[in-house]
């Protein structure tokens, strides 16, 4: 078994099983802690005031924006970036379709990749920079921040050097490396792609059966 | 690890202060904090990314560019205990050695300040906040921690000690409120019926418009005399401030809470009427149900609901419209996280003809610095001090405003006394006596 076979064989197997379970524990042990039954008599609906929340986090409120503005549009160019290339990259849905899902979707072309790459990145470091130089960042950021942020960069970077399949070894380095990122996830922050949800939609439906979503 | 029970009085609290070590009340904070951390407090402590978006909405950070006051990193001590003892895989994280540490009992005195005297529970930072975390409400939460541990400061142990000795507390007995009452009847000529049987609206008034705006309590009169309302104030339990949930001591909110909610009950009212006080609102109307166990036997409406009610049946009616430039403070506790936006806009436009909205104003509104327990905590006058300064920016952003008008009558005090500090002329009026200058007569 070659290295690249086995990075792709029982190690992302491993990996994806861990990032599976371990995510699934981490929001099920979340919902399993449980909340009393609110008794006050509510204004409005709790349910409602839990999409609204999520979806009302999604725009920044303008109030904040000439303090935030750069904050968000770095937040944004990431996220997007990521998403772009995680599930459009030609490589990418091409695995996930030989070795997940066993169908696929269009893929992006080849510009648009870059396009993206180069938007995900300059997201993340400049998100990256800001955490190490501003000093509210740093007072508040912790060993779990830059392991996630280190990480992703380098599963990023890995991938765009693999692009090409020219090189097994760079498909190797780059497999690895998604693998330990799988396997980080769901003991980390980057667990918010999920948290995120349940942490906007209750304090959605908290406020909402007020009347308000904060 | 010993669980302790919340503190009750200043006294039991100083004696257990004595007999308790160190690691005792810093393993009763740990306790508390995991009893708090319900659901959805754990999806907070686990969605935070460390962004920090949250320090540009917070007056405390935004007046002294001081990193500690970002409002998530005044949670640590509850994260550090969530991700210890009750996060998922915290179990694996202490056995590999990559939980935090155990809490000491000199973080959590570190923290006090953080916790007491730089926030003011205002919520504004979950509206900044990608992760719509409720900042606020997790301090509430943390605050039984720290009541558990004898760690609030001494400004709100003595209100504390006060309301339970006194039902007040600035220590309004029944006594002093019947003065105040026949004082304000002498005034207006209108009686004030006390423990009326049966009535349908039983008011409650807080502590500091009894003792600072007895005008309160007239102009209520007046604008219910003219509307045909029927009420009632009870001398057993008058009092709406909540002291129990600034300090964060549940069991003397539940204390405070129930002592209206039966008076009210003996009374057999229709509805209580939460007066122009932030959190006694969130604390009798949302708090309140919760804490006694149980819903109650009448409605909890807030006076701004009942004079928009009033309004709106065409029951207010004006002798004119004020013609000076005046904007609304909107109180935290009743607009951002009580949900009360429209209604003191509508009463004002009902009022006024020149009416103005300061920038910011509404659901993302800069607090006046005194919520949350702040105002009646010395340690942190000189923080809430500064924080005024966005308030004052707030003001000064309106161009020849004349008059403030503020439902909250701490907001009210804590807008005068900032005012006063800067030196700025500003008149600050509650709404109800707004509204009763130009009642027709």
């Amino acid at each position: 078994m070659t290295l690249l076979q086995f990075v792709e064989g029982p190690m992302w197997y491993f990996a994806a099983t861990v990032f599976l379970v371990g995510a699934a524990w981490r929001v099920i042990g979340l919902l399993a802690i449980g909340r009393k039954t609110d008794l006050s008599p509510a204004k409005h609906s709790a349910a409602v005031g839990f999409i609204k929340g999520n979806l009302r986090h999604f725009v920044p409120r303008t109030t904040f924006a000439e303090r935030t503005w750069f904050h968000w549009l770095a937040g944004y160019a990431f996220h997007l970036g990521l998403f772009a290339l995680l599930f459009f990259a030609a490589p990418h849905v091409k695995f996930i379709e030989q070795r997940i899902l066993g169908f696929g979707w269009p893929a992006m072309s080849r510009t648009w990749f870059i396009i993206a790459a180069e938007i995900a990145f300059a997201g993340l470091i400049v998100l990256w920079v800001r955490r190490i130089a501003d000093p509210v960042m740093r007072q508040i950021s912790d060993r779990d921040d830059h392991m996630g942020s280190w990480l992703t960069f380098l599963v990023m970077l890995t991938g765009c050097f693999a692009l090409g399949e020219s090189d097994p070894g760079l498909r190797t380095l780059h497999m690895g490396l998604v693998n330990l990122w799988l396997i980080y996830f769901p003991f980390s922050r980057l667990m918010h792609a999920f948290t995120f949800a349940l942490s906007r939609g209750y304090t959605g439906a908290i406020y909402g059966r007020r009347g308000v979503t904060p | 690890m010993t669980a302790v029970a919340a503190t009750a009085t200043p006294a039991a609290s100083a004696e257990r202060s004595a007999a308790a070590g160190e690691g005792t009340r810093a393993a009763a904070a740990v306790d508390m904090f995991l009893k708090v951390t319900d659901a959805a407090i754990a999806s907070y402590l686990d969605a935070c990314v460390h962004c920090g978006e949250c320090a540009e909405a917070c007056h405390f950070y935004l007046s002294t560019n001081d990193p500690r006051y970002t409002p998530t990193y005044k949670l640590k001590p509850l994260v550090k205990a969530y991700k210890r003892h009750k996060a998922p895989f915290s179990t694996l994280m202490r056995g590999i050695g990559l939980a935090p540490a155990e809490l000491t009992f000199e973080e959590l005195q570190e923290w006090s300040e953080l916790v007491y005297d730089s926030c003011n529970m205002c919520g504004r930072c979950t509206l900044v906040c990608p992760m719509g975390i409720d900042i606020a409400g997790s301090v509430r939460k943390m605050r039984e921690g720290f009541v558990a541990a004898d760690l609030a400061p001494e400004g709100l142990r003595s209100a504390e000690a006060n309301a339970l000795r006194t039902g007040s507390p600035m220590n309004v007995t029944p006594k002093a409120l019947k003065a105040t009452i026949a004082s304000q009847e002498k005034e207006t000529g209108i009686p004030v019926a006390l423990d009326k049987q049966g009535a349908d609206y039983m008011v409650i008034l807080s502590a500091m418009e009894v003792m600072g705006y007895p005008e309160v309590i007239g102009s209520l009169a007046r604008i219910f005399a003219k509307a045909g309302v029927d009420w009632t104030i009870s001398t057993k339990a008058f009092e709406a401030t909540n002291v129990g949930v600034q300090i964060g001591s549940r069991e003397t909110a539940r204390t405070l809470v129930s002592r209206v909610v039966d008076a009210a009950e003996e009374l057999g009212v229709k509805y209580v009427i939460s007066p122009e006080c932030g959190h006694a609102y969130g604390a009798l109307r949302w708090e309140g149900p919760n804490l006694m166990g149980r819903q109650y036997k009448f409605e909890v409406v807030h006076i701004l609901e009942v004079l928009d009610k009033l309004r709106r049946e065409g029951r207010l009616e004006m002798r004119d419209k004020d013609k000076r430039r005046i904007t609304l403070h909107d109180p935290c506790q009743i607009v951002r996280r009580g949900g009360l936006l429209d209604e003191p806009r509508a009463l004002i436009d009902h009022v006024s003809d020149n009416f103005v909205e300061m920038p910011m104003s509404g659901v993302t509104n800069l607090c006046c610095g005194g919520g949350g327990g702040v105002s009646a905590n010395p340690r942190a006058h000189e923080n809430m001090n500064a924080a005024f300064s966005c308030k004052l920016a707030q003001f000064k952003a309106v161009d020849g405003l004349e008059l403030v008008v503020s439902p909250c009558a701490n907001c009210r005090t804590t807008l005068e006394e900032g005012l006063e500090n800067y030196e700025y002329a500003m008149p600050v009026i509650g709404l109800g006596e707004f509204i009763a200058e130009h009642l027709k007569d």
